[in-house]
């Protein structure tokens, strides 16, 4: 008989993959994300309309679907062999690029265009305008989206367990097969999960209150 | 028979199944949506305090976890559901505990004069509260609802996890026989991206149909 405790380390080294796939998810979607907004709100007519083909699709295909789609289908045809792990972070980067990109747009048509007017006629550039007035101010107005789509890739991240990803929700699976007792090792999981997208929440809002330029955040 | 013939018949009968989980899904999750944010606000202290647990929980918890302890864990206490109905009934509490934040929100920005008003007309707390209060919070919430019921079509595909042969099993099973996962996946995209896209449609219609001049000023 194995008991809870032979199984709950192992289940718990999987919040390490978990944290990987959301952190790596993340950051490729800001990459992605960020100057995909730029160029919908400031781009020309071209880059608008691609920008906005993409974020549609991404938004609009389930990540189930993406993951088959690049994992079986497209990294493969383009020559790269991918592990499971890199391949769902870079599905779910570049799908949460297509969510970012809304939250950043968003952002940046709320701080307004007389910022941008305004920093123009004192001389600057319009990519000076952008990065030192209008970004600053819209990235702080987008912490909370921001912390939305953590929760979102979070529990997103446990759908890469059918790739076979070595994350929370896989190990759990194999302690269920191995044990046959699916009630303890499901509620495990569950909690854990819990625990991730509440306290990863409350720590990006605490950033979001330190962060806060008074003034700034009772217009939007 | 051709490839895509093949691959079309195989589509069609998944997307049937999807529609079916769909069509029980998405009135019901708006039902319970409704239920849990006039729970909250107006439930006495235990009902408003279990209904927000409940709610509190399924946001915290990742929609496939929810599908896997339904399917697999239930059944340990008793409560038996074949694939069909345990992703019906994941589907149900996931969506409508997101769906109700936004049909709470909404109740809580209706103006207390209508409550008041219809006080003075001498209904009852529940016919207040049916007539008067959640007819114009649906309205306002109509968008956030929306939103989550798009992403319940999108995440209905995660019911393949535990048996169900709804497209994305479908199409998955064609390419085990067929490996062309370049096309099978990419038209099975296209088809989850078209619902997506009509769906988004038909509730930018509705809104436009059953919107009250002057109550969209909050």
């Amino acid at each position: 008989m194995v008991s809870v405790v032979d199984y709950v380390p192992y289940i718990l080294e999987g919040v390490l993959w978990t944290l990987g796939l959301v952190g790596g998810g993340l950051l490729i979607g800001f990459i992605v994300g960020l100057p995909s907004a730029i160029a919908q709100v400031y781009g020309h007519r071209f880059l608008k309309i691609m920008v906005e083909v993409y974020a549609w699709f991404f938004r609009s295909v389930p990540l189930l679907v993406l993951l088959f789609l690049f994992y079986w289908g497209i990294f493969p045809a383009l020559g790269f062999k991918l592990d499971p792990l890199t391949c769902s972070i870079l599905v779910l980067g570049i799908r949460s690029g297509a969510y970012q990109s809304q939250i950043f747009r968003g952002a940046i048509t709320s701080v307004g265009e007389g910022q941008y007017i305004a920093a123009r006629t004192l001389g600057m550039s319009k990519m000076r305008a952008i990065y030192h007035i209008v970004l600053p101010q819209a990235l702080r107005i987008s912490i909370p989206g921001w912390a939305n789509e953590y929760a979102i890739i979070l529990k997103d991240s446990a759908i890469c367990f059918t790739l076979g990803v070595m994350e929370i929700l896989t190990r759990t699976r194999y302690v269920v097969m191995a044990t046959l007792e699916p009630l303890i090792p499901y509620f495990i999981a569950g909690a854990l999960f819990i625990v991730l997208t509440y306290s990863g929440t409350k720590i990006l809002n605490t950033i979001y209150d330190k962060l806060k330029i008074p003034g700034l955040i009772w217009r939007m | 028979m051709s490839f895509w013939e093949e691959f079309i018949a195989y589509l069609m009968r998944g997307w049937i199944m999807t529609v079916e989980l769909l069509a029980l899904s998405i009135p019901l999750s708006i039902l319970l949506g409704l239920a849990l944010a006039t729970a909250r606000v107006y439930g006495n202290k235990v009902v408003s305090l279990i209904a927000a647990g409940f709610v509190a929980l399924l946001r915290g918890l990742p929609l496939v976890v929810t599908l896997l302890i339904v399917f697999f864990a239930l059944p340990r206490i008793g409560l038996y559901f074949d694939p069909f109905w345990s992703a019906v009934i994941a589907f149900i509490m996931c969506s409508g505990a997101y769906q109700s934040e936004y049909v709470r929100a909404a109740i809580q920005s209706i103006d207390v004069g209508q409550s008041l008003a219809a006080q003075a007309l001498g209904m009852t707390k529940l016919q207040e509260v049916v007539h008067i209060i959640l007819p114009q919070a649906f309205r306002r919430a109509l968008p956030g609802i929306s939103n989550e019921i798009i992403y319940l079509i999108l995440y209905s595909s995660l019911a393949y996890i535990i048996g169900v042969q709804e497209i994305f099993a479908t199409a998955k099973h064609f390419n085990s026989l067929q490996f062309r996962p370049i096309e099978i996946f990419s038209t099975t995209a296209l088809i989850y991206a078209f619902m997506a896209t009509v769906a988004t449609f038909f509730f930018k219609k509705l809104e436009e149909r059953l919107k009250i001049p002057g109550l969209e000023i909050v």
